[in-house]
């Protein structure tokens, strides 16, 4: 008997299922793919593949470097597909730099000033702690895919049409 | 329907001929045998296999009844109200709805959980595992007289990571050494850590840890945990094989990520049971349960689910008053 093989699926190797609608509108369910939205995604689009009220998950090509986000509260970062280097910061005056109540990460216009947290390299099934009231930059040698568990934000996409499954699909 | 709080609770003692004991909340009466557990009610009475009660009960017990509705089968089951508890027969079955054969109470959260826990501890033989996969080694058999008890398996806390699992002071990361070897099934699952480099001073913040392999090595099945927290938002990771043992009916938006293999939902209309849609994912796949359906899940191979929830106890209450959608997001 053979082992059993775990698949993970990746950027260049995903078969979505799919919603087979039996008495029901298929969009009710917002069905997407996280490696089909970031094989259409510029790097680091911060694209929205989960709401739920003010929360939501997003997908981000990884690729090259990021610009630095800095964001109030924690964020997680899960790292799908590929390898992702993670740059932490603590600024100077974090909260000159985003409101303390504000929700969801900003990106920032220049490299923030302040102490060097530390560094985390991240491969598939790797989760870190985006903490609040730090910057981050993200930095991918290969297109890589990372899901973050946030809040929505000014840097978050949304355009459900172009990702969600419309119409009823049995899967193949 | 009785409106009113149900106080009667009684366990009564072990049967001669089966050496379980039988239980009565309200007017529901427990009794279960070598194969079977039975359940009554003033207008009727209903029978099901053991293996799929126990496993059932085993979550309603670990979830504290969970997010909604937990449907046994389509006759029997709770629905959470977050401090009171409804028990139900036939009420979400349009035959035992349409002959006035169902039946409703309303009990107060804790005291039912006190009563359910000493039926999982009784009901629970010797080796046998209501968490566990009809198909792994450890699993165990429901069947048979009453023998022994097998209380490690069944009193398992449910993970709650305050912040993210692996932190200093948090959740602990599963390790061989600590009693978490990998499911024969996440055998191919890398075990390799991130590289964490901190700086002095920040080395309670600067944080990572390998979710695949913490996941491989979950000793339970549809059990999510919290393994990390955004205010209200919670990541609920969980290991699935075989069937998910309740219908589960949403009181909110509920979304799923799955992470490794395939999973096949069922998904019902919540009230009256009737199908509405199959879904099928695989990795990578993203998909929300609207809060007015059942679904159940079949996973052939252990597979990864990340379970994301809205834990706010509001939500039920916008649902109802159409403050929250019902459906997550409209395009």
């Amino acid at each position: 008997m053979s082992e059993y093989k775990t698949v993970f699926g990746g950027l260049n190797d995903f078969t979505p299922g799919g919603v087979d609608a039996i008495d029901d509108n298929p969009k009710n369910y917002v069905f997407s793919n996280v490696f089909d939205v970031a094989s259409r995604s510029a790097p680091y689009e911060r694209v929205a593949v989960g709401k739920n009220l003010e929360y939501v998950i997003e997908v981000l090509r990884a690729e090259g470097q990021s610009p630095w986000y800095a964001c109030a509260h924690d964020e997680f970062a899960l790292c799908m597909d590929g390898e992702v280097e993670i740059h932490l910061v603590k600024p100077d005056d974090a909260d000159v730099l985003v409101d303390p109540d504000s929700e969801g990460a900003v990106v920032l216009d220049e490299v923030p000033d302040g102490r060097k947290m530390g560094r985390i390299v991240l491969r598939r099934g790797h989760q870190a702690l985006l903490p609040g009231g730090a910057a981050y930059r993200f930095e991918a040698g290969a297109p890589a895919v990372i899901l973050t568990q946030t809040i929505q934000g000014p840097a978050t996409v949304e355009r459900w049409a172009e990702i969600c499954q419309s119409e009823s699909r049995p899967a193949a | 329907m009785t409106e009113a709080l149900q106080t009667h609770y009684k366990i009564n003692p072990a049967s001669n001929e089966t050496g379980y004991k039988s239980y009565e909340a309200g007017s529901f009466k427990f009794t279960r045998d070598e194969y079977f557990v039975s359940i009554v009610w003033p207008k009727g009475a209903h029978t099901m296999a053991a293996d799929g009660f126990m496993r059932a009960m085993m979550r309603t017990v670990a979830w504290g009844f969970f997010y909604g509705t937990l449907s046994y089968d389509p006759v029997f089951g709770t629905t959470n109200h977050y401090g009171i508890v409804d028990m139900f027969a036939g009420t979400y079955h349009p035959v035992f709805k349409e002959n006035g054969r169902d039946h409703l109470e309303k009990f107060k959260a804790e005291d039912l959980l006190e009563l359910f826990r000493d039926l999982v501890d009784d009901w629970t033989n010797e080796g046998y595992d209501p968490f566990a996969a009809p198909g792994e080694d450890d699993a165990g058999q429901p069947w048979g007289r009453k023998n022994g008890n097998n209380a490690d398996a069944v009193t398992r806390i449910r993970v709650t990571a305050n912040r993210m699992v692996g932190l200093p002071g948090d959740a602990e990361i599963r390790t061989d050494a600590n009693g978490f070897p990998q499911n024969r099934m996440f055998a191919d699952v890398s075990s390799d850590q991130p590289l964490v480099e901190a700086e002095p001073g920040f080395e309670d913040e600067v944080a990572a840890f390998n979710l695949y392999d913490y996941l491989s090595r979950s000793d339970v099945t549809w059990n999510p945990s919290v393994c990390s927290v955004v205010k209200e938002s919670l990541f609920c990771p969980t290991s699935e094989e075989f069937i998910l043992p309740v219908e589960h009916g949403n009181d909110r938006c509920e979304w799923f990520v799955q992470l490794s293999d395939e999973i096949t939902w069922e998904v019902k209309d919540k009230n009256t049971g009737k199908p509405r849609s199959r879904i099928v994912m695989r990795a990578g796949d993203v998909a929300c349960m609207p809060a007015d359906i059942r679904h159940q899940g079949y996973s052939p191979k252990r597979s990864m689910l990340l379970v994301w929830e809205n834990a706010s106890p509001r939500i039920p209450d916008m649902i109802q008053s159409g403050e929250a959608p019902v459906v997550a997001v409209q395009f």
